[in-house]
């Protein structure tokens, strides 16, 4: 982790009220995660303690503390997908890659989570790919995505 | 000259979660492939999504609807005549005419579907900024009473009146003040705000600048949730495009308002949909709810007073604004004024967005509007208002509605969201998934949500398991009584809600000793 590169960020929100969460975001977007090593510095830079810091980094479930893989799959498993077979798909991945949702591969190349609502709740199921939505989701096209994941 | 042929394809990322990217593309090759001159434009979604993604291509009749539409369909259906508007077999008709859409009352999403989004020029041509100017010649005091005149309430759920939160924030003293949008939709069921966001962001930014001049405030946030990207990039976008026409900044439109406006992104907690978690995210905080009072009106973010209203709240005083108090305030029944973005989901065959005045029945959309199931089973149970909502049968489809029928019911209407189950549910399963979802998403502070959620889970498995049935039946009751009376907010006070509705309307379900497959695995980190 570069301290220098988490200085930068922190310089960049510092004019902002209560930048903290913007920072966080913008360390993540920079690294991948917000490694350990980069709380005491925001600490020190924001005038917070160590405790506050890692308070924040852990309450909010966007932030991780290791690198996700380099493809990430959010299944939605709000109501309205559950309505039209969600969990079908969680079972899919889990008897497919052998993944628990929440997990990364071995080989780093994908990391398989839940998320509660994507908004898409009239083309569900739904799931979020590197940030990119999709809708009508069925087992074989989860099959092609995370194929198309582990094959990168 | 040869005119383009304007067609229109949804950026909406419903649409484009279906594939509209790709068909904006297809048609952009196969109009040079074939010679023609198309000029496409990125519209917001019609909220018919069960036709996305839908293609409209302007025709001397108007504007011709085609969909749903796969990229590979499109070299076919412009050799066929797509961009003349041919009689084909996906043609929908001129898409104004659809009776879906024609009967309803779109006042919030009137220009949703129709415009580019980032064109502020479609936005004045269609009735933009309107509202802003009426309210600058007006007096704030008087913006306030035109708001409490039309009996708007907020639409996040809890319904409110706007223009008595206004009038709180407008007698404060203090020299800064903010308006702060809750634009963090976390509820399943509920995609209005996004669709808001990514099809008429500049209503949003013109509601929230009439806002800050009603009250007094020089400074807004619009607080985002991070699972909506698309709906946060459109933001940012249209705001920095206000920026360049005067409408945010100092002396907006040449008046003594000064208004700047930020996007901030939550990370990724339902909580914070709550307004005093989403004031403690906004500084930089554990979104933890906070006691009330103080109300956020008089001591809010960062102990200044605060106006938080929801996007739909916010985006719906321009039209209050440029139209007056009475016209908003003849729609509606009762103490429900004006119109409800409502939001079919789940198993729905027609899901999507139906705006019409309140009082409008449950059936009325389920079976009406939104045609029943996606699957062609028969409709078992209709969550209404979001995961914190009841559980209803179809006993119960004749209710209106409008915010006291449902509360008098055990329910609520909530943001309007509506999700279809067919006959498959289990509805012990729901309830156990209701109690798992306050588990996770509980922001620990008070003991009768924190560790009840965890407790309703193990009694709910142990009902499904005939373990003491009738004692763990009665002890859930209890713990529900707890967990309404004993929380400092709505996510511990509510979960009981589907919880008890499933009991009451479904008690089948929790009669065989039947295995209840939702488990959720560990999400434990951050949870106290």
């Amino acid at each position: 982790m570069s301290t220098a590169l988490v200085r930068d960020i922190v310089a960049t929100y510092r004019g902002q009220r209560g930048a903290l969460l913007p920072i966080l975001h913008a360390v993540q977007e920079a690294l991948g995660y917000i490694p350990p090593e980069a709380i005491p510095v925001l600490a020190d830079e924001l005038n917070l303690s160590r405790a506050d810091v890692h308070g924040v980094v852990s309450f909010y479930h966007d932030f991780r503390s290791a690198p996700a893989g380099r493809t990430t799959v959010r299944i939605c498993r709000g109501e309205a997908c559950q309505a039209v077979g969600a969990e079908r798909l969680v079972s899919h991945v889990r008897d497919a890659c052998g993944m628990s949702l929440g997990e990364t591969s071995l080989d780093g190349s994908l990391t398989v989570e839940q998320v509660f609502c994507l908004g898409n709740c009239a083309l569900g199921p739904a799931a979020q790919v590197n940030g990119r939505l999709q809708g009508r989701l069925d087992e074989s096209r989860l099959s092609a995505i995370l194929d198309e994941a582990v094959a990168q | 000259m040869i005119t383009p042929v304007t067609v229109y394809v949804p950026r909406d990322s419903a649409a484009r979660s279906v594939g509209a990217d790709d068909v904006a593309d297809a048609l952009v090759s196969a109009a040079a492939r074939h010679g023609r001159l198309i000029r496409v434009v990125r519209n917001g979604s019609r909220g018919m999504l069960w036709l996305e993604p839908l293609v409209e291509v302007a025709t001397p009749d108007g504007r011709m609807g085609y969909g749903p539409i796969a990229a590979t369909d499109v070299d076919g259906l412009v050799a066929a005549g797509l961009f003349d508007g041919a009689d084909l077999p996906q043609r929908l008709g001129v898409v104004d005419e659809l009776p879906w859409l024609a009967a309803q009352n779109r006042v919030t999403f009137t220009r949703i579907g129709i415009t580019d989004p980032l064109s502020p020029d479609d936005y004045l041509r269609h009735g933009g900024v309107v509202g802003l100017v009426r309210a600058l010649q007006n007096s704030p005091a008087d913006v306030v009473a035109e708001v409490t005149d039309s009996g708007l309430r907020g639409r996040g759920g809890a319904g409110f009146p706007a223009g008595i939160k206004w009038k709180t924030v407008l007698d404060c003293t203090d020299d800064l003040k903010f308006v702060c949008c809750n634009a963090d939709e976390g509820d399943s069921g509920t995609f209005a705000d996004r669709m808001l966001m990514e099809g008429d962001p500049f209503l949003l930014i013109e509601g929230m600048t009439i806002a800050a001049y009603a009250v007094g405030a020089t400074e807004g946030y619009i607080y985002i949730r991070s699972e909506y990207p698309d709906a946060v990039a459109t933001t940012r976008a249209a705001i920095e495009i206000a920026y360049g026409r005067g409408w945010l900044g100092d002396n907006v439109l040449g008046s003594p308002l000064n208004f700047d406006l930020h996007v901030r992104v939550g990370g990724g907690a339902y909580i914070c949909g709550e307004e005093t978690s989403m004031l403690e995210s906004l500084e930089g905080k554990r979104g933890m709810v906070r006691a009330k009072p103080p109300i956020p009106a008089i001591h809010g973010l960062f102990g200044k007073p605060t106006v938080v209203n929801n996007v739909l709240t916010l985006a719906t005083v321009p039209t209050v604004m440029a139209h007056g108090a009475q016209a908003y305030q003849e729609l509606g029944v009762e103490r429900s004024r004006g119109t409800q973005v409502f939001q079919l989901g789940g198993n729905i065959k027609h899901g999507g967005i139906v705006e019409t005045a309140f009082g409008i029945t449950l059936g009325e959309l389920v079976d009406g509007y939104g045609g029943g199931t996606r699957s062609g089973r028969p409709v078992r149970a209709v969550q209404v208002g979001g995961p914190l909502g009841a559980y209803l049968p179809r006993t119960k489809f004749e209710l209106p509605m409008d915010y006291e029928a449902f509360a008098a019911a055990g329910a609520m209407v909530g943001h309007g969201g509506i999700v279809v189950f067919d006959e498959t549910v289990d509805m012990a399963a729901q309830a156990r998934f209701a109690m798992e979802f306050c588990a996770a998403e509980s922001c620990g502070k008070c003991t009768p949500c924190r560790v009840g959620a965890v407790r309703g889970v193990e009694v709910i498995d142990r009902i499904a398991a005939d373990e003491h049935r009738d004692e763990n039946l009665a002890l859930l009751e209890d713990l529900c009584d707890v967990m309404t009376e004993g929380s400092l907010c709505a996510m511990g006070g509510l979960t009981p809600m589907p919880v008890r509705s499933a009991i009451t309307h479904f008690p089948d379900d929790f009669l065989a000793g039947q295995p209840i497959p939702l488990h959720i695995s560990a999400r434990t980190e951050g949870q106290p």
